[in-house]
């Protein structure tokens, strides 16, 4: 018994190692055809070159969609925490009848699948003239990003003792001085998890950004999808040089994050 | 605890009136507003007008289902469906199972934890697009997988791999595996072990220790699972374009919606193919709750005629 035990937990963990093993496969080999010269069913290419990455950057734009994507990923940061901050400090505080409700509400932007309630979003932001531009990436991003804020704040305010803000209004601060000097402090930890979280989100979300955006709000990861679909028109090279620009970006965002965040709470979904 | 507090300190009388349910003061309402107006807002309200629109063709006037009628006698449209139960229901059962057998035989802790989990959420991270451009490279006719396939001398020509139903169902998987395993594995870590070492000392087998003691503690977790997976599943998009056939045997039911809406510009039609499309999702979350219903019901039942 303990014999046949051994096996599986053998088999397990060659499972994971497969998969991690094909994982790196799969990246490296963006990597490497990023900077081949050519490179034709052999292990690896014979020259290696960087022209692709001058080719990308001039062709594509990229300067603009970096700055783009730049841009719209710290404004929803701030606009996510701006509207998610005080709804998650309700939300650990107090209860009221409404509550599971309202707490439905908010997961449901998270439940539901980005195509699904993406296409009525979108209609709603062509018909108002805010669709295509990148205000409209902006408020598109924030539908699910402003609930992601609040269910990552929410635990940060359980954290805090009550009393610290009863004794702070005993000393006679009012409620936007206890505001200030207790609980925004307090929460600097909660706020960079959130802030982190929806950065690295962000920067990768595709759905809502790709029925958003039109020519000049495009986020790198959507001219992304949009060279690799012209697959035969673009040289694949250039193509994965644009992939690994992007994969530095998320990868710097997410050594950033890792510091601060255990990996599980990138999955954050449910509980 | 922190209600206990308020009972004991001097300002507690205004206090807990305001920390009973149903009792909501004016800052409150001022704190929730915001977010809750957003939601409302982008959120809600477009999904209504959704549902709304879908019910008002742009060729005639007032509210007809004429858009729905079209979905399903168009077979062009309708066989979306089919896709995408075809593509959605294996993959939800393999991501599930196989996340499920590793997540449990990890339950006492693995080496490598971190490291682990921190490679898993890579793919979460990288996102879908990043992963199809690698898939099409790394398992493609020229890629690295294929030549090791050929150099092993197990098949004698490279085999396809991308650009069909296949290769969405490697992209879905490997989208979906780390996020369902570290999710199980949360739930599984969750099991106070002092219960299987309970039910082993008893005299119950691996097998009797993981159907009658852990999967009745665990159940809501796999059907949380299943649910998530499914419903992600059912709304394959970018995969399902790069790395299979939009045109043919991949055309899921969010390329039809897609394509209405921005390929054809008719926003009443696509809202009520989006509106199918979410029924179809709700129908998958119900049946799965449902199923999960039923099965704690037997396993109780089993439990009492013991």
């Amino acid at each position: 018994m303990s014999a046949r035990g051994r096996w599986w937990g053998l088999a397990l963990y060659l499972f994971v190692f497969g998969f991690i093993l094909n994982l790196l496969g799969i990246v490296t080999h963006v990597l490497v055809s990023a900077f081949a010269k050519r490179w034709f069913g052999t292990p690896l290419p014979a020259a290696f070159t960087t022209q692709w990455f001058e080719y990308a950057w001039s062709n594509f734009d990229l300067g603009r969609v970096l700055g783009v994507t730049v841009f719209v990923a710290l404004a929803v940061v701030v606009l996510a925490l701006m509207l998610g901050f005080p709804a998650a400090y309700v939300l650990a505080r107090r209860d009221f009848r409404a509550k599971p409700l309202l707490v439905l509400l908010y997961f449901l932007p998270l439940l539901i699948p980005q195509m699904t309630y993406g296409i009525p979003l979108a209609t709603t932001l062509y018909r108002y003239g805010v669709g295509g531009t990148v205000a409209g990436v902006i408020l598109a991003n924030l539908v699910p990003m402003v609930p992601l804020a609040i269910f990552v704040l929410i635990p940060f305010f359980e954290q805090i003792s009550p009393n610290l803000e009863w004794g702070a209004a005993m000393m006679g601060a009012n409620r936007f001085q206890v505001f200030r000097r207790v609980l925004l402090p307090l929460t600097v930890p909660g706020q960079l998890t959130a802030a982190l979280l929806i950065l690295v989100n962000t920067v990768s979300n595709f759905e809502l950004t790709f029925l958003v955006s039109g020519a000049g709000s495009q986020t790198l990861v959507v001219a992304l999808f949009y060279n690799a679909f012209a697959g035969g028109v673009r040289p694949v090279y250039s193509v994965d040089a644009m992939a690994v620009m992007y994969m530095t970006t998320v990868l710097v965002l997410l050594l950033v994050a890792l510091r601060f965040v255990r990996p599980t709470q990138m999955v954050f979904r449910l509980d | 605890m922190s209600s206990r507090a308020a009972e004991s300190s001097p300002a507690a009388a205004g206090t807990r009136r305001l920390r009973e349910p149903g009792a909501l003061d004016t800052t409150a309402i001022v704190c929730l507003l915001p977010s809750l107006l957003y939601v409302l807002v982008m959120f809600v309200y477009p999904f209504l007008y959704g549902i709304y629109s879908s019910l008002r063709p742009a060729q005639r006037a007032g509210l007809s289902v004429a858009n729905y009628l079209a979905f399903f006698t168009d077979e062009w449209q309708y066989r979306t469906v089919w896709i995408t139960f075809g593509i959605a229901v294996p993959n939800t059962i393999v991501v599930v199972t196989v996340a499920l057998l590793v997540a449990y035989g990890m339950r006492r802790g693995i080496r490598f934890e971190r490291t682990i989990t921190t490679v898993l959420v890579l793919p979460i991270s990288l996102g879908v697009i990043l992963l199809a451009e690698g898939i099409l490279g790394f398992y493609g006719g020229r890629g690295w997988f294929n030549q090791m396939l050929l150099a092993s001398g197990l098949v004698a020509e490279p085999l396809t791999l991308t650009h069909n139903y296949t290769g969405v169902m490697l992209s879905l998987f490997m989208q979906q595996f780390p996020f369902c395993f570290l999710m199980l594995l949360g739930y599984i870590s969750g099991v106070d072990p002092g219960l299987e070492n309970s039910a082993r000392t008893l005299g119950a087998g691996p097998f009797t220790v993981f159907r009658r003691v852990m999967l009745p503690l665990i159940a809501p977790g796999i059907v949380i699972a299943f649910a998530l997976v499914f419903v992600m599943s059912f709304g394959v998009f970018p995969s399902a374009i790069l790395l299979g056939q939009p045109a043919g045997a991949t055309r899921t039911i969010a390329i039809a919606a897609y394509q209405q809406a921005f390929e054809r510009y008719d926003m009443s039609y696509a809202s009520a193919i989006a509106v199918v499309m979410g029924l179809f999702q709700l129908a998958g979350l119900v049946v799965i709750i449902l199923l999960r219903r039923r099965m704690v019901t037997a396993a109780t039942m089993g439990v009492g005629k013991r």
